[in-house]
């Protein structure tokens, strides 16, 4: 049987791990505040964006723009948005768990009745350190390898990402990025979701955006360079912007998960010193009863 | 219709929003030269280069550094995205001068994995800003 110090010794140790998940808590709590003010940062930009493009729409035939022009799906590109660290619930594991059906789709490995016909030629690009541990152990075709994002997302990371995907897709590489990441929905609450990125969908400029003629404009006004240009100077922004939204909502999800993780192991961590405080009480008081028992007894048989 | 009398100018970048506020005149470093913009403008779409901003309002000049944006004007209102944006009197003159340098060094030496398109981004970008915090406009672009 458990002896009382052998409790004491568990109960040292719980206590500590509490600490430490608690500390983590608050961590995350100051970072996920960081991580939702810059997306709220980045929205009058984003937004701001998206109506001159949508404007630009309206005239500058964008159907000729290649990054809007949509050709048969043949060769994908899968970009997957992890986490670079752990201790997030099942942040990454939904994430992975996503991208493994959406692959396996694309590729014709759903289902155990059909037999293999890979429809789609499949690429992965990984953001993540948590990702490429799992794809390194898997079949998957890994094009792109990107670690260590997380601590500071910057500008410069999303340029660098969006410009290589509009370079691949422009050139053939493969016809559609499609990303997987995790949406910052609320601070509990983490969605896996699966955007196209490139070709760039339609619906993004708005609705009435391609009709020739969408209605009365409000501003007319002079373009300089002109609008074809213009429009093509603005695409691979808008798609850059889009890359850096992604990453930072990554971001912020991946706080936030972690938060209610910790915050979940740091309750455990206390009911489970409860209950051990309770048993070691219980042994403490049976031992001294029965010392008291042995105490007595004896005195009895001198009698 | 009459003219406004001012124009609110903003200028926001991916990172958060730098400047809003009334001013009497802006002129901006449209990527087809450099451009003055009064109260009552013709609405307007251009994108940027990487240059000066400048801002007045009564006799207050502001600078600001800008690179790779575009720029919306209306009668009462300039709206300029840009991805790096920063104000004159925010510039670390010696981190941009130590930017100027790293970049110069790195054209030079011409390694086989320097990213050339990158470094000489990074040079332009030192280079503004290093311009702007002085006050004086940028050089014509040759």
């Amino acid at each position: 049987m458990a002896n009382v110090r052998d409790y004491r010794t568990r109960i040292r140790s719980v206590k500590s791990t509490q600490q430490i998940t608690r500390a983590m808590k608050l961590v995350s709590a100051s970072k996920l505040r960081r991580a939702q003010d810059l997306i709220l940062a980045a929205r009058p930009y984003a937004r701001k964006m998206l109506e001159v493009l949508s404007s630009l729409a309206a005239r500058a035939h964008p159907d000729r723009h290649p990054l809007l022009q949509r050709r048969p799906e043949e060769k994908v590109l899968v970009v997957v948005v992890t986490a670079d660290k752990g201790l997030c619930g099942s942040f990454n594991t939904n994430i992975v768990n996503g991208a493994r059906a959406f692959l396996d789709e694309l590729l014709g490995r759903s289902g155990s009745t059909a037999g293999p016909r890979p429809t789609h030629q499949v690429q992965v690009d990984i953001v993540g350190r948590k990702a490429r541990d799992w794809f390194r152990r898997r079949d998957y075709p890994v094009r792109r390898v990107l670690v260590d994002l997380f601590r500071d997302v910057t500008l410069e990371d999303a340029r660098d990402i969006a410009s290589n995907l509009i370079e691949g897709f422009s050139g053939g590489e493969f016809d559609g990025v499609h990303l997987v990441y995790n949406e910052f929905k609320s601070v509990m609450q983490q969605r896996v979701v699966r955007e196209t990125l490139l070709p760039i969908p339609r619906a993004t400029f708005g609705p009435g955006a391609f009709t020739a003629s969408a209605g009365a404009q409000p501003e007319d006004y002079i373009y300089e360079p002109d609008q074809e240009a213009l429009f093509a100077a603005l695409l691979p922004k808008h798609v850059m912007i889009q890359v850096h939204r992604v990453l930072l909502e990554s971001a912020a999800a991946e706080y936030g998960a972690r938060m209610t993780a910790m915050e979940n192991a740091t309750r455990n961590a206390g009911e489970m010193i409860d209950s051990l405080t309770l048993q070691m009480n219980k042994i403490r008081q049976a031992s001294i009863t029965k010392e008291i028992l042995e105490v007595v007894s004896g005195a009895e048989a001198l009698k | 219709m009459p003219l406004p009398e001012s124009i609110h100018l903003e200028v926001v970048t991916p990172e958060r929003r730098l400047v809003s506020e009334v001013v009497d005149e802006v002129i901006l470093p449209g990527s087809e030269g450099s451009l003055g913009v009064l109260p009552g403008h013709t609405p307007l779409l251009t994108t940027l280069g990487i240059g000066e901003l400048v801002y007045r309002r009564g006799g207050d000049r502001r600078y600001v550094a800008i690179a790779w944006g575009f720029a919306e004007v209306l009668p009462e209102r300039v709206s300029i995205l840009a991805e790096i944006a920063e104000r004159a009197e925010g510039i670390d003159r010696e981190r941009a001068a130590a930017a100027r340098d790293r970049a110069l060094r790195r054209l030079r030496e011409r390694a086989a994995e320097t990213d050339f398109v990158r470094a000489q981004a990074a040079l332009q970008k030192a280079i503004i800003r290093l311009q702007v915090s002085q006050g004086i406009g940028p050089s014509e672009p040759s």
